[in-house]
């Protein structure tokens, strides 16, 4: 994880896009500007960051149900839970699935996991649009390629 | 078994809080009810579920866009639902 870069994700562990699910693994940095003030001397990883960790999961799956050929965008947070804290160097395990395939929307259930133990999960609803311009296509491309985004599974799908 | 205005209505009233006695088959959606697009994919999902169908949110809107018709005809709550027949009728064909 680069948090302050918003790069929650580090690494894609599986994806099925015909099953609709996605596995990823991220670590939480052990130092971070965000840590100095969240919270002085008690380091948390902010509930909003693992929102956006989960909401970055689906969204990878949501993607690679289109092929790259569109974007999902963040529109609707339901049922979130923060069930315990998280503190720096914890590694987390976030998954997600596809729960409905809408026209031009999609809703997706997430999850974060920590040695097993439930950490958040939430229910995600994302607004599927046309990439703004040709440079944001290029730059989810290439974040692709930085988290192992598996190219094959959308051959298989 | 509900009719489909009733299915609707009663999806419309969770998911929105509306009152359902103020819901009526000639309610505009969005200018009576005063759904906004987000609540509509609300809506939407349920619709989905509800009657296993997918509402073609994205071809309506394009034509609403392109001036080819007008939000009454997907919107105003008996078009909808003759529209959510036909796709219905269409699924099981």
């Amino acid at each position: 994880m680069r948090i302050e870069y918003f790069q929650l994700i580090d690494r894609i562990v599986a994806l099925d896009i015909g099953a609709g699910t996605i596995c990823v693994e991220a670590v939480v940095p052990r130092e971070s500007t965000i840590f100095e003030g969240h919270f002085p001397g008690h380091p948390l990883m902010p509930g909003v960051l693992l929102i956006e960790s989960m909401a970055q999961t689906a969204g990878w799956l949501v993607i690679g149900l289109t092929r790259f050929e569109r974007m999902p965008f963040l529109a609707a947070l339901k049922e979130v839970k923060l069930r315990t804290f998280v503190t720096p160097g914890t590694s987390l395990s976030i998954t997600a699935k596809l729960l409905h395939d809408g026209s031009g929307y999609a809703i997706t259930k997430a999850a974060i996991e920590a040695d097993g133990k439930p950490i958040s999960d939430a229910e995600i609803t994302f607004r599927i649009m046309a990439f703004p311009d040709a440079s944001m296509r290029l730059a989810m491309e290439e974040t692709a390629a930085r988290v192992g985004f598996p190219m094959q599974a959308l051959a298989d799908g | 078994m509900s009719s489909t205005f009733d299915t609707v209505a009663n999806i419309i009233a969770e998911t929105c809080d509306i009152p359902r006695d103020t819901i009526k088959p000639e309610s505009h959606a969005i200018e009576d009810l005063g759904i906004d697009s987000l609540d509509f994919l609300d809506i939407a999902f349920a619709i989905d579920k509800a009657f296993g169908i997918k509402l073609p949110l994205e071809q309506w809107t394009q034509e609403v866009n392109d001036g080819k018709a007008t939000t009454e005809q997907y919107f105003v709550l008996q078009n909808l639902c003759t529209r959510i027949d036909g796709l219905v009728a269409a699924k099981g064909a």
